[in-house]
């Protein structure tokens, strides 16, 4: 690991002000602490922002404000959350372990990078890592990699389950920065790969998200699952939070489908939701719906086993939401 | 027994080999090959020696002396070659970690590279035929006629299997805490699964006397045979001690430990069999396709389980292996049977099912009456048993063979079986057994507890043969100045470590003081058996037709391993064997990296082991076997066979779940998914 100076700020405002071109913020340290051991990152500045006073949930009107710097596990086992959001609080569980959800934050949880083989691994080229060396992941190994909005620069996936789950509730990042405080809608966020993989995100250097405001929970059923090979501890190969609001008359009055382990950001499934709407809530329906999505799938050798999975979990999902 | 060191290793008061408080110690940190083949032109240190705390940069610029003659892999700088990516080229030697890590990552090492082959095939045009195959087995063996068999039989199977690379994972990473005293003198700390060995591989590669080297593996957080033979970092420690007159420790990370440490073979392997309508096997062929280094020829014995398996005709089993610019493969749990067991008995599933017969059934038709390759006869053989008393156990005899008919909701149910196996040997060991001035007796040797609890089993032989309580017998191992003792390995350990301690305590108890023994010409007089132990191994799975994933809600072994010394740490060992094994059915697997070389997904966030939530219901059961024809405990060694059978068990029952046959480890879900949609 590269020596590094360290500062804890009091307030988000002066984590900004501390902030200067190599600098990093400092969560929970569960992915950025890994990188740097790696090499992968190599700050030369930490400026930690886990212990803000940015760690508390509450309710605000009908909305529920939840502090960048919450743990992991506080926000999975909140009362209001499992009560209101019990997608959010699915999505959470599914992540990591007890132990690293007990020290990751909301914020770390958003900006976590991707676990591409290619990207931690500072002796082989990654666009990502080292923009212009090249993406081996493409000829290699990409089974867990992206099908949906990858580029020839990248198709490495993000990680988050929180930010899928966040991605189909429509929350809001709040974040403040050099350039003032602004809210950025999910699936907002993060950002596809396309000529500029190095940039996850549509954050600014120095930008500091401090909280994730949540809207009045979306009418109809909802439920987060995960797909893995392990049952416990591992990244999604794909996963999905699903929203399905269906009338009395058959109708499906509203739909949100994000889906995780797919692409560069947690994926919102629009054309699957827009061929759904207005529709009847049938099997056949999901299926159409699925198929309109992965239309647009753009599979490698070794993960075009995604797709198959995809499709089938939306209408499994979809099924088990309508019945 | 409870595990007599339980208490120090739950409270962190157990010390491994990275742990041991050392004045003036220093840190060495490896620099690893870039390139898979070629040579290193020029190693630049100028850069590192510049950074805070730089001690030594170690290379082939000016390389430490070795004596000759040392295993490829441990002959660090003695070469410009470069064999594989990962390969250790350089080191860096610092007054921190940290700064020896800094400093090794500004290394300049330039390279002539040659175009590399890393990629294991079954045509591949540099195969060939090794003199052996570990440890000692004839390569090939060939008994009958095999087409004349398959020719004639009612029911032909031929099919061929992949597994992939499998790296070891022990929790305690490959560490080496190296001093030289003033006389010449070298103490190492190592992680190692025998001291002795270790020792003497350190003493060859330093052109010492025995005498003068010391190594001491008190602890060792588990190995799975890749602390089995000395690996480099005991002797980067070592050297890098002599270059700065200081002590040396190294700690490897995780991902050096997938480069340099060993790692199972991948294999491909064709079984044929034939059978007549009832079931009865008439041909038998295996043959394994493996792979091995440029440095080191280690050649796994992938096909012999096959040889004492079955009865038939007409057998014919055969290794063959090809350099590529990798690694060289190594020891890991059960090598051999682990993988071979698993192509045989997913074939034997197979042929169950060409032949509409059950697959307990088939395996008891075909119970072979002596050792089907060499007509020896068993010690003892309860295949058969395991196999009843599994099926009773796990209510096997309600169960419809056909595959993919069992529903819960999108989860299809299937079951599935498989025999295990595993040699039941022992080496010469020495053993010291004294009255200590209390009354309390102490037992030495320089035997090795990598987490297995040999200390307490050992404990407990020594209790017996004395005929005291256990709290009266203390145990010494893992330090190589204790009476010589073989390695933790080949399922051999207690066998042969609690046979001289039998012997010792006996020849205590007649002399009142102490006992010594050495057991090489009792064990040389072992009479002419194929000694085995063998076991079953039952499997319900879930396969979700929808996502493909694959959960084991149930996984059930029984084993037959003569007569079991502990049976609370038997039970650890069967079934961390066994939970190992759906690791290898269901997740593990390391890739080659065909462009660059070396391995991907070197760590534990990529190579998945199973987590808790994986095995919800894992037994292990035994029958009483009696053998007197194996050691004073008449014991059958039990640290491998739990591995042996459970992918082959989990394969066939994700057959019986789907009716689709994998036979390409790990069973992931884009394997099931793929042939479906």
């Amino acid at each position: 690991m590269k020596p590094f100076d360290y500062t804890r700020a009091d307030s988000a405002a002066q984590a900004v002000r501390e902030y200067a071109p190599g600098t990093m913020y400092l969560g929970g340290g569960t992915n950025l602490v890994d990188l740097m051991r790696l090499g992968v990152a190599e700050p030369e500045r930490l400026v930690d922002v886990s212990r803000l006073p940015l760690d508390t949930i509450e309710s605000v009107r009908d909305r529920v404000r939840v502090g960048a710097a919450v743990r992991n596990t506080d926000l999975a086992v909140d009362p209001m959350i499992r009560a209101r959001y019990p997608m959010l609080a699915r999505a959470v569980l599914t992540g990591a372990s007890g132990q690293v959800r007990n020290v990751a934050t909301v914020a770390g949880n958003l900006l976590q990078r991707t676990r591409c083989a290619y990207f931690q691994d500072v002796t082989r080229p990654c666009n990502k890592r080292r923009p212009g060396s090249g993406c081996p992941a493409i000829a290699g190994d990409h089974t867990n990699l992206a099908i949906l909005g990858s580029s020839e620069a990248c198709v490495a996936t993000h990680p988050s389950d929180m930010a899928v789950a966040l991605a189909a509730l429509e929350a809001e990042v709040h974040v403040t920065g050099p350039g003032g405080d602004r809210i950025i809608p999910m699936p907002g966020l993060h950002r596809l790969p396309g000529e500029e993989p190095e940039r996850d995100t549509v954050l600014e250097p120095g930008d500091l998200i401090t909280a994730v405001e949540l809207p009045p929970p979306p009418a109809g059923a909802t439920v987060y699952r995960k797909v893995r090979e392990r049952a416990s501890f591992a990244f999604a190969l794909v996963s999905i939070a699903a929203v399905l609001d269906v009338g009395d008359d058959g109708v499906v009055a509203g739909c949100r489908i994000a889906l995780g382990g797919v692409a560069h950001a947690p994926w919102r499934a629009e054309r699957a939701e827009q061929a759904l709407i207005g529709g009847p809530a049938t099997g056949e329906a999901f299926l159409r719906a699925a198929e309109a999505e992965l239309e647009q799938a753009r599979p490698l050798p070794r993960n075009a086993y995604k797709v198959p999975l995809t499709r089938n979990l939306i209408v499994s999902t979809l099924e088990g939401l309508a019945s | 027994m409870n595990r007599i060191e339980g208490r120090v290793k739950v409270t962190g008061l157990a010390t491994y080999a990275a742990e041991y408080p050392v004045e003036d110690v220093t840190y060495a940190f490896p620099v690893q090959s870039q390139i898979a083949k070629g040579r290193v032109r020029h190693v630049d240190a100028q850069d590192a020696l510049a950074m805070p705390g730089v001690l030594a940069v170690l290379s082939g610029e000016d390389p430490p002396p070795l004596a000759s003659g040392a295993d490829g892999e441990l002959a660090l700088f003695q070469s410009r070659e470069v064999a594989y990516r990962g390969q250790i080229v350089a080191a860096v030697v610092a007054d921190t970690y940290e700064n020896a890590r800094a400093a090794a990552a500004v290394v300049r090492v330039d390279y002539d590279s040659d175009d590399h082959d890393v990629s294991l095939r079954a045509d591949h045009p540099g195969l060939y035929k090794p003199d052996h195959v570990n440890p000692a087995y004839p390569t090939d063996s060939e008994k009958g006629d095999i087409e004349a068999g398959l020719a004639e039989a009612a029911t032909v199977v031929d099919v061929v299997y992949e597994t992939p690379v499998l790296h070891n994972n022990p929790m305690e990473p490959h560490a080496a805490l190296a001093c030289w005293d003033d006389e010449g003198g070298l103490l190492v700390y190592d992680t190692a699964q025998g001291t002795t060995l270790s020792r003497d591989t350190l003493a060859q590669v330093f052109g010492l006397p025995k005498e003068r080297v010391r190594v001491v593996s008190r602890h060792v957080g588990g190995g799975f045979g890749s602390k089995g033979t000395t690996r480099p970092q005991a002797v980067l420690a070592a050297m890098a001690a002599r270059v700065v007159g200081r002590p040396v420790k190294i700690v490897l990370t995780r991902q050096q430990m997938f480069d340099v440490t060993g790692y199972r073979t991948p294999t491909i392997q064709r079984l044929r069999l034939g059978a007549d309508a009832q079931g009865r096997l008439t041909a038998l062929e295996h043959v394994a396709y493996e792979q091995t280094s440029t440095l080191e020829e280690f050649a796994e014995q992938t096909a012999t389980p096959t040889r004492i398996m079955y009865a038939t005709p007409a057998l014919r089993t055969a290794h063959r292996l090809v350099r590529l610019d990798v690694a060289t493969p190594s020891w890991m749990r059960a090598p051999g049977e682990c993988p071979g067991m698993y192509a045989l008995e997913s074939a034997m599933d197979e042929l169950a099912y060409a032949l509409g017969m059950d697959p307990v059934e088939l395996r008891v038709v075909n119970e072979p009456e002596t050792e089907p390759d060499s007509g020896l006869p068993f010690s003892s053989r309860n295949l058969v048993g395991c196999l009843r008393e599994g099926a009773r156990r796990f209510g096997w005899e309600h169960r419809d063979p056909t595959p993919g008919v069992r529903r819960d909701g999108e989860w299809l149910i299937g079951t599935g079986v498989a025999a295990s196996t595993y040699p039941a040997r022992r080496r010469p060991s020495k053993a010291r057994a004294v009255v200590e001035d209390d009354g309390d007796f102490l037992v030495q040797v320089a035997a090795a507890d990598i987490g297995t609890g040999a200390r307490t089993a050992l404990t407990r032989i020594a209790a017996e043969a004395l005929g005291v309580a256990p709290e009266r017998v203390h145990v010494e191992l893992g330090d190589s100045d204790l009476p010589e003792a073989p390695v933790a390995g080949g399922s051999m350990g207690t066998a042969s470590w609690g046979s001289a301690i039998v012997r010792a305590c006996e020849e205590l108890k007649s002399d009142g003081k102490e006992g010594l023994a050495d057991t090489t010409e009792e064990v040389r007089g072992d009479a002419a058996f194929s000694r085995h132990a063998f076991g079953a191994q039952f499997v319900e799975v879930r396969v979700s037709s929808v996502t493909g994933e694959v959960r084991v809600p149930r996984l059930l072994g029984v084993f037959a391993a003569g007569r079991i010394v502990d049976p609370k740490l038997a039970r650890s060992q069967f079934i961390g064997g066994m939970t190992m094994g759906m690791g290898m059915g269901l997740m593990e697997e390391t890739l080659t990296d065909e462009e660059f070389g070396g391995f991907l997904r070197r760590d534990l966030a990529q190579y998945h082991v199973p987590a808790c939530a994986d095995v919800p219901d894992v037994e292990a059961v035994w029958l009483d076997e009696r053998d007197a024809e194996l050691n004073p405990m008449a014991s059958k060694g039990i640290g491998e066979i739990g591995i042996v059978g459970t992918a082959a068990a989990i394969g066939n029952a994700v057959y019986h779940a789907t009716g689709h046959r994998v036979r390409e480890l790990p069973i992931t879900p884009d394997k099931i998914l793929m042939p479906r949609f």
